[in-house]
């Protein structure tokens, strides 16, 4: 996202700390300029509903002053930059407007609803990166190897199929008929309101006050769509992992420690797996910003009351303040984890600083 | 040696020749090497095989069909498949094998839309930001950047939301966020046409600016380009099934596969059938169409194998 990360021209001549602090501008400018291009996305999104917005406000039986003095409050009378101008402000304020729906300002909404979210996807990553990542190196070390086939079919089939079919399927099997996880939901009901929201997520938040019977509730709740959600991240990290380490692989210093004498499981953990987790940062990065984006299919399937499905249920019922709201933070978050990738990159590759 | 197989070996050997003496044989023998490469990858074959059995389904599927896709009958509603109803019966008693079949056609309609539109705004882009170099390719390039760094999904469904649901916003919204990592390719391969000495050539017998990367640039970014659209096909399925799941796709009674899943989920416990056929249909697609495009690749764009 951030361009190359080669020294550029002038970084010779100005010496390397003013070399650092424009960089550093440039990516502060990148980013900026990236968030204002999402808000203009949205912003004209906003524009382009074929419901007047004056009309849903007022109703069709509205003299024509009242119906002039409402657009004059909305500020739809100004030109189409001073309304963007506006609606940067009040976005960079925490301003989304109230949502229709639920009646509060919608950043209270999100507030409430993002921690469900940000559970859920973490959970699912976790489970890409401590299944993904082995099931790479081990089939790259196995190449051409049955088990390599096997990871690479997984990852494929992770690729191609439909998440919220793989979540009623899910449900279908582990919950309906073998009882192995719990059904929708974050929580049976007997188990709500027992623990005071902190965070809001529910398994810290349980494991923190001792709570552990309720902590049970909440992981054979959250197991399958984590599981579902991971799949999708699974494919991928698996997939860019073997890549990664092939490449390693055919270096000149793994062959040089291999003449040294080192055992392949040194060569491998030790030598190799040190490259290959730096260009990893990124992929990681890019399937956890995935997750949460993903999430809206899943939570709709899992009824979890998420960023996801607040998003959906407020579609449904054409809320748009909701749905842009939401899409500018899933947005910032996006923006936000691409950029700590890059920083963390050229944090971990010295070439890069 | 029968006469027929001896014509065969005198084809082969004319695709195969090192020398040939027309443009023509030169893009065939090219092609069937290709091919013979390709028929090499079992899992490409498999592949190819299903994205033509869709595309047959899609042009047949009226004639494939064991019953209409939207009669109903209200006695044998949700009924498990039996030899009548292959794959059972929805709520409303309609043949979910025969919905299925002329599914197809929505989904390999929204597929090719998708692709029609991304494809050439994406090389246009990126071509004009390679071949121009300078402030138009800055320029093009943040916008692209921009793009990129945006959530795909929840845009395409704000954009429907805005819009209003139907297949035509639906393929409006995907197309709108599926185009840049067309223009960065484009772009990467124009960087490594551009200065190479047959379009100085060209250059110098006066050939205008659109005329070069009309007719000497845009050629040679197509293949990597098409690699890229099989690829995404599989994703732009799952994202249109997704929307069409959540509602914002195709409008009952049309049959999709995404819709059929969300109309099943109801009886999902006691009517299986209905919600996990459609996804067998969606899922096979979309792996036919990776195992496609990575065999593709192989072929066609082998240094980023």
């Amino acid at each position: 996202m951030l361009g190359p990360l080669t020294r550029p021209w002038w970084a010779a001549r100005v010496g390397p700390s003013a070399a650092f602090l424009v960089a550093t501008l440039r990516v502060v400018s990148i980013v900026a300029l990236t968030f204002v291009g999402l808000l203009l996305v949205t912003f004209l999104i906003g524009r382009v509903v074929p419901v007047d917005p004056v009309l849903a406000a007022v109703g069709d039986r509205a003299p024509a002053e009242v119906y002039e003095r409402v657009r004059v409050e909305l500020g739809l009378h100004l030109p189409l930059h001073e309304q963007f101008r506006i609606y940067l402000t009040k976005v960079l304020h925490g301003d989304f407007g109230r949502s229709v729906l639920t009646a509060n300002p919608v950043l209270a909404d999100i507030r409430r609803v993002f921690p469900a979210t940000l559970e859920l996807a973490t959970l699912g990553t976790l489970v890409g990166v401590f299944l993904g990542i082995p099931a790479g190196v081990v089939a790259a070390t196995r190449q051409g190897r049955w088990i390599d086939h096997v990871v690479r079919v997984i990852g494929l089939l992770g690729y191609s199929v439909p998440v919220f079919w793989l979540g009623l399927m899910g449900l279908l099997l582990f919950y309906a008929h073998l009882g192995w996880a719990a059904g929708p939901g974050r929580l049976d009901v007997a188990f709500e309101d027992l623990v005071t929201p902190v965070t809001g997520v529910i398994l810290l938040d349980s494991a923190l006050q001792g709570e552990w019977s309720v902590f049970r509730n909440a992981f054979a709740h959250i197991v399958l769509p984590a599981a579902v959600l991971g799949s999708f991240s699974l494919a991928y990290i698996s997939r860019m992992t073997r890549s990664f380490m092939l490449e390693q692989l055919g270096q000149e210093y793994v062959t040089t420690a291999r003449v040294k004498g080192l055992s392949e499981q040194a060569v491998i953990w030790r030598h190799a797996m040190g490259n290959v987790l730096v260009p990893l940062i990124t992929v990681v990065a890019l399937s956890y910003a995935n997750l949460l984006e993903g999430s809206v299919l899943t939570e709709t399937v899992f009824a979890w009351p998420g960023l996801g499905m607040y998003i959906t249920n407020s579609l449904l019922s054409a809320d748009m303040n909701a749905v842009l709201g939401g899409t500018v933070v899933v947005g910032t978050v996006f923006i936000g984890l691409n950029l700590l990738s890059d920083l963390l990159y050229r944090a971990a590759d010295p070439r890069a600083r | 040696m029968s006469p027929g197989g001896d014509s065969m070996r005198k084809v082969r050997s004319w695709l195969l020749d090192e020398a040939p003496r027309s443009r023509l044989q030169a893009r065939l023998g090219r092609t069937y090497r290709g091919w013979l490469t390709f028929r090499r990858n079992p899992m490409a074959v498999l592949g190819l095989a299903i994205v033509s059995s869709l595309i047959v389904i899609a042009l047949i599927a009226p004639y494939l069909s064991p019953h209409s896709p939207f009669e109903q009958d209200l006695a044998r509603r949700l009924e498990p498949p039996s030899a009548g109803h292959w794959l059972g019966t929805d709520e409303l008693g309609r043949d979910i094998a025969s919905r299925i079949l002329h599914g197809a056609r929505t989904t390999l309609g929204m597929v090719l839309l998708v692709a029609i539109l991304v494809a050439p705004v994406g090389l246009l882009v990126g071509t004009a930001a390679g071949f121009l170099g300078g402030w138009v390719d800055g320029a093009l390039m943040r916008t692209t950047d921009i793009f990129l760094a945006f959530p795909r999904l929840i845009l395409a469904l704000a954009f429907v939301a805005a819009l209003g649901p139907g297949i035509e916003n639906a393929v409006i919204a995907i197309a709108f966020t599926a185009w840049p990592p067309y223009a960065r390719i484009a772009r990467a391969e124009t960087l490594t046409i551009r200065n190479s000495e047959f379009i100085a050539a060209v250059r110098l017998q006066g050939a205008s600016t659109a005329r070069i990367i009309w007719g000497h640039v845009v050629p040679l970014c197509t293949s990597s380009l098409i690699v890229r659209v099989t690829l995404d096909m599989a994703g732009i399925i799952l994202t249109a099934a997704g929307l069409g799941f959540l509602g914002l796709g195709a409008q009952p009674p049309l049959p999709e596969w995404g819709a059929m899943i969300s109309s099943g989920r109801k009886f999902l416990l006691d009517q299986w059938w209905v919600a996990t056929m459609p996804g067998v249909a969606i899922f096979v697609v979309s792996l036919g169409f990776n195992l496609f495009g990575d065999g593709l690749r192989d072929v066609l764009d082998p240094k980023h194998g």
